[in-house]
Order: structure tokens, then sequence, then C-alpha cells
């Protein structure tokens, strides 16, 4: 507690000690001591736990702010000191406890956001205070903000690394979880790329910075999050809305049931009871604060935009948390998303010699080549690939002591699109695609596999081919199922890649329906097709792993990008950013998403609701102001420990 | 032109009510008070000086409710 909240609860504990001891106080001496004594008594605890709002109540009515809570409950309780007084029933203990529970339920309601608030800061507790600057020698703490691109600074074990760089010395294994979720350690060495955030647990690392710190992750993170609860959603304007109709509304309303109703008895020559319709009116006053919900609804928003950036899934706005939980139809990159993205040699069939003999020959072939094929060839080789005897890739061998020797390699020659031909160990050697092999004039065998497929020609026979895949992410399928789950009904994958290779994919995952061969403007004419096509009040997602399809993030309902910690533009584009690359977090986002909402619409429904019945009730006259101001602040307590539950994202995983 | 700025006040109504009063200030263009962040975010109009804009935005606010503050 901070100290107004500490004086605001000294207060409230005066005025209440004082209420009960007057109370006792009245029964024991009610005969011998008489009215005005025990209505100044009185005054000293209602003014004790109320003065503030009654000045307050006086400066909204200076400065022409009428129907601010101040001012209601003020006229609500001085109203009901005043039929006390009138009625000569000596009960001015109603009044105090109104003010007094109101007062409880803000202390509680400050507190409970205060707390709240913390809880997120400290889970986003992720900015680095200082990074280490190695000079003559000392190390130095300097202010991140203070270091210039470029700069060599140096990361101790347990220190968090303050900058993104690059690992220029030093071996050590870093903790991620902060800002993917992740809990297995990544490990890292020389020629890495770090992101800020991560704590360095193992090693000394020394990094050149390639990035401010302004522009390093964890200040893009810290931002995104911090002003993310500034998008409102449409349940957040609505509530704003309801609030400013709501409280004139019932003020009004208050005030005919304190006229009408006595006039009109009057005119029918009864008794008018202004006494008792005046009560009522108060009443109304007491219910007419709508600060449940007004506070339930963006901490609900806060505590769920947390939560979800616990595990690794950025939300920037209350609105795309909003439109995240409507999604039904969920569209696809295929590369980066659903799989890895990274070409490997998947099989090697049909070959005359062993399996990992080719590989040599094609590695070394394919050795002065810059083409991502030939790069997976080569790394392939080096990194020690196997093969078993039919064609499938077996378990990485540790240490192959595989290199590349240029010496055995000669006479290179490019063939545009088509491949390669080249001497290795004086062999004439050919690798490359089906054209290739036609104009070679070499017999080759086509592969059933979906891939690229490579075939390798020695001395004008034909060697073997080596087929090249994306590998399907292997939580992908896994994804697909959760998303159903969560109320998912169409997935749609749109790919650049050729059509066989998508619908492979899409078959092996489960996916409804597949649009191959797309570049990108069209894949923005595609999401625009099925945007026509989605059910009604129904949301689209886009997810793509933010390289190339920013223009698509922008387009669709929501635009999910993932694993994109490395990528500014996707950042830019994308309203919920995955930090690593598993699919399942997509379905995790909606399941976030979606808890969130229905606590969100519990609140609304449960504070209007209560205040309903309040109203009723009150206007026939079974519920007194005691009642009322129960159902004020306890809705109120209600609501936001309701709203603190969107903070909970464990059972969600 | 954009500028954030860091806010105290204690009820969620009393930040609508804040960002009401600053958004009817003449200067500015669009303004977003975010309660669990505590943070103003203030879109002034082309040419308006936020050091001039500022205080009429607390006075304002002031107004509104008086229990708040604007760090500018």
């Amino acid at each position: 507690m901070n100290k107004k909240q500490k004086k605001m609860l000294r207060r409230i504990l005066i005025a209440a000690a004082l209420m009960i001891a007057l109370h006792f106080a009245v029964r024991a001496l009610g005969d011998r001591i008489h009215e005005p004594v025990w209505f100044f008594l009185y005054l000293i605890p209602y003014l004790t736990v109320g003065y503030d709002i009654l000045l307050k109540a006086g400066k909204g009515i200076r400065n022409r702010q009428v129907f601010d809570e101040n001012f209601l409950m003020a006229v609500a309780t001085i109203g009901a000191i005043a039929i006390a007084l009138i009625n000569r029933s000596g009960d001015y203990t109603e009044a105090i406890a109104v003010m007094l529970f109101y007062q409880v339920g803000e202390l509680f309601q400050s507190y409970a956001v205060g707390k709240s608030r913390r809880n997120i800061s400290a889970l986003m507790d992720i900015r680095p205070d200082y990074a280490n600057i190695e000079r003559d020698g000392e190390l130095e703490q300097v202010d991140p903000d203070e270091v210039e691109v470029g700069s060599v600074i140096v990361v101790r074990p347990g220190e968090k690394i303050p900058i993104d760089g690059v690992v220029i010395e030093g071996v050590s294994t870093l903790d991620t979880s902060a800002l993917t979720g992740e809990s297995i350690p990544r490990e890292v060495r020389a020629e890495d790329e770090v992101i800020s955030g991560c704590i360095n647990l193992s090693g000394l690392l020394r990094l050149r910075t390639t990035k401010e710190f302004g522009e390093s992750t964890v200040s893009r993170i810290l931002d995104m999050v911090e002003n993310a609860t500034s998008r409102k959603s449409r349940s957040e304007a609505f509530i704003s809305r309801f609030a400013r109709v709501y409280t004139p509304a019932v003020c009004l309303s208050a005030l005919a049931l304190a006229v009408l109703p006595p006039l009109f008895f009057l005119l029918r020559g009864q008794s008018p009871d202004w006494g008792d319709w005046v009560y009522r009116a108060l009443t109304f006053l007491v219910i007419s604060c709508p600060c449940a919900l007004v506070i339930s609804i963006p901490l609900s928003f806060f505590a769920g935009i947390g939560g979800a950036s616990r595990e690794g899934v950025l939300v920037k706005g209350s609105n795309y948390l909003e439109a995240l939980s409507k999604a039904r139809t969920v569209a696809f990159d295929k590369t980066g998303t659903m799989t890895k993205g990274v070409f490997e040699v998947n099989g090697i069939h049909h070959s005359s010699m062993d399996n990992e003999k080719l590989l040599e020959i094609a590695a070394h072939a394919e050795l002065f080549s810059t083409h991502p094929i030939a790069l997976s060839i080569r790394r392939a080789w080096l990194e020690g690939a196997v093969f078993r005897d039919d064609g499938e890739p077996a378990e990485k061998t540790e240490h192959s002591g595989r290199v590349l020797d240029e010496a055995r390699v000669s006479e290179v020659k490019e063939i545009g699109g088509n491949g390669i031909t080249a001497r290795v160990d004086g062999k004439q050697v050919a690798v490359g695609n089906a054209k290739l092999m036609n104009s070679l004039g070499v017999a080759y065998h086509d592969c059933h596999h979906v891939g690229t497929v490579v075939h390798v020609a020695i001395d004008g026979a034909y060697a073997g081919h080596l087929l090249i895949s994306d590998l399907i992410k292997p939580t992908a399928k896994e994804a697909l199922r959760a998303l159903r789950a969560a109320g998912v009904t169409k997935t749609v994958m749109l790919t650049g890649d050729a059509k066989a290779v998508g619908e492979a994919v899409a078959k092996e995952l489960g996916i409804d329906e597949v649009q191959a061969e797309l570049l990108p403007d069209e894949k923005v004419a595609a999401v625009e097709a099925l945007l026509g096509k989605k059910p009604e009040h129904s949301v689209l997602a886009f997810v793509g792993d933010g390289i190339n399809d920013a223009p698509v993030l922008t387009r669709a309902d929501v635009g999910v990008a993932m694993g994109a910690l490395g990528s500014d533009a996707a950042i830019e584009a994308a309203d919920v950013v995955l930090m690593d690359d598993d699919p399942k977090k997509i379905a995790l986002a909606v399941r976030i998403a979606k808890k969130c909402m229905r606590i969100v619409y519990e609140n609304i429904w449960f504070a209007i609701g209560v205040k309903l019945i309040c109203l009723a009730l009150g206007a026939v006259g079974i519920a007194n102001m005691w009642l009322a101001i129960f159902a004020d602040v306890g809705v109120m307590v209600l609501a936001v420990l309701n709203a603190i539950r969107a903070l909970f994202t464990k059972n969600l995983r | 032109m954009k500028k954030s700025y860091k806010i105290e006040v204690d009820c969620a109504n009393c930040a609508n009510k804040m960002e009401d009063a600053a958004k009817k200030t003449p200067g500015v263009k669009d303004a977003v008070v975010n309660f669990m962040a505590l943070k103003m975010h203030v879109e002034f109009e082309d040419g308006a000086d936020p050091k001039t804009v500022m205080p009429a935005v607390l006075k304002n606010c002031k107004k509104v409710e008086d229990d708040c503050e604007i760090y500018l």
C-alpha cells in the first residue's frame, strides 16, 4: 500500500470504530443525552471518512461537473442525514456506513489495480538496467541508452543481455523464457546473433551491438505491451459510452422517483410520504456509480494481455485480443509458419554408390554455388547427415570429420536455373534438375516424394538423386487440431510454393484449403477473397513469418507474425506477435483471447445485472441504502477479482 | 506529432473523464488515456506547440478530476 492508501485505511478504521462506539453509547445513554448532541457526535465519524468526498463534490459543482460519483455520494449521505433529522429517528449510522463502504470500495479498487499493475510489470521485467563496457581492461557499467551501435559489450553469467548483438567471443547458454516462454536454454557461440532480454546462464559473452538500445528487441517489446491497452476494444468503448449515459439517467430517475410518486399520491388526496420516496431516490444515487464496470473491463484486458505476453504472445491492443477471440477462419503462410523454412536433404534414392559418398560428391560439385539448394547440400554433408539403405535420413552422426576440400574440385560451370557441372576427384560430375540430365542425355529416375529433386550424374552415368525438402514443424499437426478445438472452422494455406508441395503439406496437416503458386501480391488478393467469404461477425486471422508477407498481415482482420523478433517490418505490420516459431502458440493465443473475452462479458453482465436488480428493488422500497452500497462495492470487488483471473494462462497451454 | 505523458489518477472513470477533457482542449487532435499503464498519449494538431497546449490540457483535466496529475 502506498502512503495515500494507508492514510485512507486509517481514516476508515477510525470512523468505523467511532461509529460502533457511538452505536453502543446511544443504547446506554440514549435517555440521558438528547439531540442535537448525538447529531454532532455522529458528524465526527462521518466527516472523518467522507470529508474529501464532500470537498471534491463542492469543487465538481464549481467546475460544472455535477454528475460525478463524489457528488452522488455527498447528496445521498447528506440526504440520509437530513431525513434522520426531520424524522427525528436519530439513525445516522446509515449515512456513515454508506460513506464508509464507498471508501472501502475505492481503497480496494486502488489497491487491486496497483497490485495487478505491479504484477504485470513484474512479468515483463526484462528491462536491463545497465550494459558492461570494457575500458582499459576494466568493466564499466553504463546506461544501455548510451551504448553506440557497433560497441563491444560484456555480458557476465546471470546478467541480462541489454542490447541486440552478435557474439564475438565466448560460449554460453541463454535463458530466453522471458521472451519466448520457451524454457529450454539456447546455446550460443561466436557469430550467433543474440537478442536483448535473454539471461546469460553459464559463460562470459562478448558481444558487438547491432542496434541501439531503443531499437533493441527488449525496448520494442516493452513499448508494445505498455501501449497495448491504449488501443481500446469495442467492449471498452461500449462501457465508456454506457457509463456516460448511465449515471445521468439514474440521477434523473432518482429525481423523478423523489418527486413524481408523492405528487401523484398528493393529487389523489393520499398521504405523499415524502420521506420514504426521497429515501428510495437516495438509494438510487448510491447504486448509480458505474465504477465496477469502468474498472473491471480495462483491467480484464490488461491482465489478459499481460498473461499472454508471459506466454510469448504479444498482443498489440485490446481490440486485437477481442478480434482474435472471434477467429473462425485462419489463413497460414506455409514456409516458415507450418514448415521450418529450412531446406534439408531428406532422402537419397537410386544411388549407385554409398549414400554418403554420393552426398560428398554432390556437396563438392556445389562447393562454390550460393544457391539455397547448394547450401543445404553442403550443410547436410558438413553436419554429418547419414542415410539408411532405403534412402530415408537417419540420426546425424556427431563428429563426422567431414570437410570440403577445394583442391578436389575444378572446372566448375554453373548452368543457370538447371544446375552445375564440375570435375571432382578427376571425374566429370553433373548435379542438377531433370532438364540438365536431359541436355546431357542421361536417363534418370523420377522421385515420387514431394520436394526438389537434385539428380547426380558421374562421367555420363546416372548416380542417383537427392531429395531436398522443407520439413513440417513437429508441432504443426497438433497446432491445427488445437485451433479447431478453439473454434476455428476453416483453415487455409497460402503459399508461393508449387501446387504438389502445398497440397502434400496440407494433406499431412489436415488443412482445409490450399492456394499454391501465389506471388506476394496474389496472397493479398487471396486474403481479400477469403475476407469476403468468411461467416458474418467472425474474424479472419492470417499467420505468417513476416518475411515477404507484411502486406498480407496488414490486410487480414488480425495479422499474426511468428518467430518475428528479428524482423522489424513484421513487428510493425502484425497485430499479434508470437515470439517463437511454434505454431501451437497460435491456438494458445486464441484460447487466451477467448478466456479474456469470457471474463469481460461475465463482468459486463454481472455488474449491469446486479445494478439493475438493485435499482428495481430500490424503486419498490425493498432494497435500502445498506444493500445498495453492499451491491456497489461487492460487485466491484468480485468483478476486479474475476478480471485478475485473465492473468492466469497456465491451464490453457 | 504524438507524445506520451505519465499521469497519476485514482479511478478508471476519472481516467475516462480526463481523456474527454484532453480531447476537447484546443490544439489536441486526439488523446488516449491508458489507465492501466498510467499514461496519456496525446496527438497534437499541426502547428500546435505541446509546451503551450499541455498546460491547458492539465487545467482542463483538473477541472473534471481534481485529484489528477500529468507529469509534463
